[in-house]
């Protein structure tokens, strides 16, 4: 496989990616229900649940880089963050007795119950 | 533009719970070629589906693809003055972008689908994520500070905390979180997301000290990745642990800690 060299931008639940000297981005990978990897040394992949074989590998600089990447994209989806928020709701009436969404008016949302969500 | 569509496509089909669903009439934009043709305002009628900060919207509800998405970021959701009754506009900080009006069926419908868009952004989701992570910390902290004073002052509020039997679940198993394949080991499982395949065990290590407080200087990342700002790293959830298998592990022994001492005082005849 080649690799080439590309700036790579992670905004919100998306993965961007530039040749490194144009401004618009060639393309961009949405980070729902994905796995994300660690493979040889530096490199990381990130495949999907319906094609777990077809891997997207990224080669980085070091190590390091390629754990900082691995942390920031396993927590980069929109399901991953709307888990934290329900566990935190959850600890939180737990230990105080209030559920904290309350103030912001929005306690009953679909989006942030645990359980069975409705459709 | 480049997009994994198959990984969009499946997402948005997929059996994940939706955040809102239903009909909308979408206003066909036009190119106006010739300045002095008028054209009609049309609508099309469109199965619309809303996960997380992602509005797609189908032909038919059957589709099995979308034949579009908005994202819905740098966007406000407002009531618009269309000749249509009904009906709002999702429209973008940036200027070059198009609007989208859409028209609902009723009252009610255009209410409830201005509510879920309005909060389906991501930026949002972190904002108030950050928020409860902020709370939690602190009522962690008063609940520290409950242990080591006099027990007569904090006996009414740690009685609250350990009648409850919902606390018992966390010294169970914690599971691994991955970016969508996650279920809580106790009890939050979030149904109908994809089975993980195989997960790796590797979360029995004591856990480390409480997390620290992510510094006002930097991000969470250490050396920011060249050709990236910090704010574009962010995660959503600035703990210094860094998986919520450890974050687990560690209230359940403070938990674990709590309910033997409160054990003992039962059995010593304390109230």
């Amino acid at each position: 496989a080649v690799l080439k060299k590309r700036l790579v931008k992670l905004v919100v639940n998306f993965l961007f990616y530039f040749r490194t000297d144009e401004a618009e981005p060639i393309g961009a990978l949405l980070l729902e229900h994905c796995r994300i990897t660690k493979e040889e040394e530096n490199v990381f992949s990130i495949s999907f649940v319906e094609e777990p074989e077809r891997k997207y590998c990224f080669e980085c600089d070091s190590e390091e880089q390629c754990q900082e990447w691995i942390e920031a994209l396993k927590r980069a989806s929109y399901e991953f963050m709307r888990r934290s928020l329900i566990f935190y709701r959850n600890e939180i009436q737990k230990m105080t007795g209030k559920d904290p969404l309350e103030q912001y008016g929005i306690s009953e949302e679909a989006r942030f119950q645990l359980g069975t969500r409705k459709q | 533009m480049k997009l994994n569509e198959r990984s969009v496509a499946h997402y948005a089909t997929c059996d994940s719970p939706a955040d809102h669903a239903g009909f909308l009439r979408k206003r066909v934009e036009r190119h106006h070629h010739h300045a002095h043709h008028h054209h009609a305002t049309s609508y099309q009628r469109r199965w619309f589906v809303l996960k997380g900060n992602l509005l797609f919207y189908f032909e038919e509800r059957e589709s099995r693809e979308p034949v579009g998405l908005v994202v819905l970021e740098g966007c406000t959701v407002e009531l618009c003055e269309a000749t249509e009754e009904f009906a709002f506009a999702i429209r973008f900080d940036d200027a070059g972008a198009r609007a989208y009006v859409l028209v609902a069926d009723g009252q009610a419908a255009m209410e409830a689908w201005v509510k879920a868009l309005s909060r389906a952004s991501f930026d949002y989701m972190r904002l108030v994520v950050r928020e409860l992570e902020k709370q939690l910390e602190e009522a962690c902290k008063s609940l520290a500070a409950c242990r080591k004073s006099p027990r007569r002052s904090s006996s009414s509020s740690r009685k609250r905390h350990l009648s409850n039997p919902a606390l018992l679940p966390l010294q169970e198993k914690p599971a691994v979180l991955e970016n969508g394949y996650s279920t809580w080991g106790s009890g939050g499982g979030v149904p109908g997301e994809a089975a993980c395949p195989d997960r790796d065990g590797g979360h029995a290590k004591p856990p480390p000290l409480p997390p620290r407080r992510r510094s006002a200087a930097g991000g969470t990342a250490g050396s920011p990745v060249p050709g990236l700002s910090p704010a574009m790293l962010e995660s959503p959830v600035s703990l210094e642990t860094a998986s919520f298998s450890k974050l687990h592990s560690w209230y359940g022994q403070e938990v674990a800690a709590l309910r033997r001492e409160w054990q003992e005082r039962q059995k010593r005849g304390h109230p």
